[in-house]
Parts: structure tokens; sequence; C-alpha cells
């Protein structure tokens, strides 16, 4: 059992100058041989690998990172939790993972530092108001939250909103409000999946790049290899974000991914002036305001692939315009930092959670807004690899639907141009 | 920001154009192909962490569609990868 965190806890060590608390997790021997190896330390690898202990009892287990645990997107992404999606096979997956987020303090005893803001999307065409009262419906049957707003009332609820006028080339038709959506803290979501891992005899090994994946001469998977040496599990995880061809590849398995560099940007601090999550799917920009006081601002991907972890001017300047013509007042703001990373994204902009061609090898990929799907995504990866079978809330999104044609054409981004 | 050459209007700048995606092999008729085949005409596309060969339209400019080959990594735009044997 790891340490409990409490107010008890965090006075009896701070007598002790904090000196004496255990590390939240350990940095074991690599074995040469495991039950399942995951590969990637992000969010669904995490989640995975805690699901797989936590539910199916598969404790034997290693993730593998090439860089430093929760380095890669689960610390590039925007937070934005949401599951206002557009099909009947997504809502339900995503509102699972919703509510598991707003469990998870309580659960892994570990402060994520949940924040039920709720997210307004801004509607400036006629087509977009049209998507959006489609999804209204398919949301009301599934228990997801969506409701019309009038002008007048967004901009009560969002003063800073000053452009969109009658006058603008896109005025502002309307909004539709999220109740549930949610930011959180990223790094306590990898914090706390790598304290509950390690307390259940799980193992995560940084900088442990895999570089090959290993086939067995009956076909199915036998291990992988890395700069430490060649684990071996008859069971391999691929949970990479943006990297997964490149991986499949060195068996030289296919899949339907292109691997795109997402980015945002973020402001100096200013006291508090949103409250809520705006995304402007018309203009192509979604912002939010942390705790600290920065506007966190997101736009659309570089076009076509791309593996930069940085924003294109381009890119930069059309987000920033897109943002001035609906909040003019900030063009006084300085900005301070931009970023972008790594996803992959399948032709239907839906994921692909599956068993591949190669028995023992499963991969989770296709997440082009996956930071909201970790906990579900997790919970049906490891449900998949423990019995077998696909869990309910995934099956639609298996590999076959792409020799089948039965594709889940989603949205991609917030910004869903 | 690419400065992309066009063979009418010679170097411009990427806001003047439009991405059309990666190049992919002409449609073969699926009447003639296994499904397997079809499915991955239809689905996949090369993915590489290098150059890929893409399309890009002329939009603000003549109209035109071309080809260029941009490394994924630096977004540079690179010679096709058998330029000068
Ligand atoms: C700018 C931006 C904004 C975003 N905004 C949102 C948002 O608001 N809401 C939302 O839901 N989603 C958002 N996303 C998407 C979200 O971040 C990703 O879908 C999600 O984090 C991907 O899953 P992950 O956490 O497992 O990925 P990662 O954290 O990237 O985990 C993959 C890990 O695999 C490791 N790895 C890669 N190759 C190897 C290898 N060969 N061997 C070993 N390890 C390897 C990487 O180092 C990395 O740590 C955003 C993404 C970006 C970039
Ligand atoms: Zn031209």
């Amino acid at each position: 059992m790891p340490q409990r965190y409490s107010l008890v806890s965090l006075l009896r060590h701070g007598l002790n100058r904090h000196t004496t608390w255990a590390p939240a997790w350990r940095s074991p021997q690599l074995k040469d041989r495991y039950d399942v190896i995951v590969i990637g330390a992000g969010g669904h690898g995490l989640a995975t690998a805690y699901y797989l202990a936590k539910e199916h009892g598969v404790t034997n287990i290693a993730v593998l990172e090439r860089g430093w645990l929760g380095g890669g997107n689960i610390a590039r992404n925007t937070i934005t939790i949401r599951s206002n999606y557009m099909r009947d096979a997504s809502i339900p997956f995503y509102v699972k993972s919703v509510a598991l987020y707003e469990a998870m303090t309580r659960e892994l005893d570990f402060n994520t530092m949940h924040s039920k803001r709720g997210m307004i999307d801004v509607i400036q065409t006629w087509g977009m108001m049209r998507d959006r009262r489609r999804r209204q419906h398919i949301m009301d049957i599934h228990g997801a939250t969506y409701e019309q707003l009038s002008v007048a009332e967004l901009r009560h609820r969002v003063p800073a909103l000053t452009g969109g006028g009658p006058e603008a080339r896109l005025p502002v038709l309307g909004a539709f409000v999220h109740t549930d959506a949610a930011v959180n803290r990223h790094d306590a979501v990898a914090w706390a999946y790598a304290r509950a891992i390690d307390a259940m005899g799980g193992a995560i090994h940084q900088q442990t790049p895999v570089t090959q994946l290993l086939r067995g001469r009956d076909g199915r998977i036998e291990g992988v290899e890395t700069p430490r040496g060649t684990v071996r599990a008859p069971k391999v995880v691929i949970a990479v974000s943006g990297h997964t061809t490149s991986l499949t590849e060195t068996l030289g398995l296919k899949l339907p991914l292109r691997s795109m560099n997402l980015t945002a940007f973020v402001s100096e601090p200013v006291r508090p002036l949103i409250d809520v999550i705006i995304n402007c799917p018309d203009a192509g920009v979604y912002l939010s305001q942390t705790d600290k006081g920065e506007l966190v601002i997101g736009g659309p991907p570089d076009p076509g692939q791309s593996y930069r972890r940085d924003i294109k001017q381009g890119v930069f300047e059309e987000t920033v315009a897109s943002m001035l013509s609906l909040f003019p007042a900030f063009k006084r703001l300085k900005l301070l930092r931009q970023w972008g990373g790594h996803l992959d994204i399948a032709p239907d902009a839906s994921p692909i959670q599956d068993e591949t061609e190669v028995p023992g090898l499963f991969v989770t990929a296709g997440w082009w807004g996956g930071y909201k799907a970790i906990p579900a995504g997790g919970l049906t990866l490891a449900h998949l690899v423990a019995t077998g079978r696909p869990h309910p809330l995934m099956e639609p999104f298996s590999l076959r639907r792409f020799r089948h044609l039965d594709y889940q054409m989603e949205t991609g981004t917030t910004t869903a141009r | 920001m690419l400065l992309i050459t066009c063979p009418f209007c010679g170097p411009r700048n990427e806001s003047e154009f439009v991405y059309g995606g990666p190049v992919k092999p002409p449609r073969p008729d699926p009447a003639t192909r296994d499904d397997a085949e079809w499915t991955e005409w239809l689905t996949h596309v090369p993915n590489p962490v290098g150059p890929v060969e893409e399309q890009w339209w002329h939009a603000r400019g003549c109209g035109t569609w071309l080809t260029i080959w941009r490394d994924t990594r630096s977004h540079d735009i690179v010679g096709a990868p058998h330029d000068g044997g």
C-alpha cells in the first residue's frame, strides 16, 4: 500500500521538513520477462497498466517509456475533458471517461485539481448550428448535457467576448453549453496512476525506448528490443501517441493512421476573466484560463503530416487572428510559450483500440483528442488485453471497421474544422 | 511558413496555398481487386518520419494543383527521394 495522503500526513511530514515522504513510485530493475509490456508512459499506457492490475490482477507489468513519465502529449495538451461528441458509438465512451475523471481524486488518493467549469461552443454559421442541434439530440439520449444559449445569454456569461457583432464577417448566431466539461492537472493524472501501478506491483521504466517489436516463429508477438536489452512478454501494448506506425512498421504492419502536430500557446497571467472553456469551431480557436491566470489557447493542427514540436508561423497567425475577431481586447496580451505534440488520426477521426493481426500485439491509437479519453481508454484496453474480448464501449472502434468500411466518422479537435 | 514554388507563379508564400493531402496511387477498379487491396487503398496513406509527397492548391494565386516532397520532421521542401539517381 502507498502512504495515504491526508491533512495528518501533511502535518506529520511537515514537522520533519518534508524529508520523510516515501517516493510515489520506484525505479526497479528491468527484468527480461513480464506478463504484459506496455509501450509508452503517457496517459493511455499508464491507465491501461493501472486497470490491468486493479481489475484483472495482472501485476507483472512493465511500462516502457522512451523519455520520462508523463512527458508526452499528456503534458502537452490543453486538458479539456468533455463528452460532446457526435456519434451514438462515441458519446457513451466519453460520458464514462468524464465520470471516471470526476472520481479520480478519491479513487487514486491524489488531488487531480478537477475543475468542472463547463464549455461553451460559440456558433457563427448555420451549418454549425445544425450540427450542434443534431449533437444535442444524440447527447440527450446518452446522458451528456448540451443546451442552447442565446447571443444575449452568451455575452452575459462571457463578457470578454465582445467581437462577432452584427457587422462582423461571421456574426455570432448563438451558443451551446456543455456543463459536464472540466479541466484538471495533467501531471497529477500521470503521477497518480504511476503511484497506484507501483503500489500494486507494476514497474515503470523511464529512458527505455522500444526500437523494434519482436515476433516469434509462430507469428505471435514475443517481446521488444530496447537499448537496455531484449524484454519478452506474451502480450505487448502500443500506447505511443503519434508514433504508432513507426513501431508497427518494424514488423511490416500497416495501420490507417497519419501523424499530425497539434499546437497551443499561453498568455501572461491576468486576473480571472473567463470561467468556462470557450470553443469557437467556426472561427477555429478555443481557450480557457488556468488557475494561475494564463490563457491557454489552441487552434487547428499543422496542414499535413508533421513531427514538429513547435507552432508554425502561419498556424499561429491564423489562430491569433481568429481569437482577436471574437476577443479584440486580447490584442494587448503578451504570449509566453508555444509548443506542439504528435498525435495520430485515422481516416474517420475515431480511435483505434484492438488486437492487431500479430496475435498478442495490441494498439491504442488515433487519439486525436485523447486526454479526456485516458481513464475509459485504459479501462477498455485492459479488458481487451486481459479477457481477449473487446469492452462493449470500445467495440465499434476495432480495426475491423476499416475492412468492413464501417467508419465511425467523428470530428477531430475542439476546433473541429 | 513554407515557400512553395508554383510552376506558373514562382516561389510563393504557403498562405496562398491550400493543403490537398498526401499523394495516393490512382484509384483501382474495386471489381478487379480483392477486398484487402481495395480497403487498403481507401484507408491507408504513407506516414513517414521523413519526406512525404503531397498535393497543394494555389487557391489564392493561379489556381493550379502541384505536388511537393516535404520532410515531416522539419517541414523543409526537399527533392524527390530518387532525384539525381
Ligand atoms: C496541443 C495539444 C492540445 C490537446 N488538447 C487536448 C484537449 O484539450 N483534450 C483532449 O482530450 N486531448 C487533447 N489533446 C490530445 C491528447 O493530448 C492526446 O490524445 C493524448 O495525450 C494521447 O495519449 P497519451 O497521453 O497516452 O500520449 P503521450 O503522453 O504522448 O504518451 C505516449 C508516450 O509514448 C512514448 N513513446 C513514444 N514512442 C516510444 C517508443 N518507441 N518507446 C517507448 N516509449 C515511446 C512517448 O515518449 C510518450 O510519453 C491535445 C494534444 C495536443 C498536442
Ligand atoms: Zn500559381
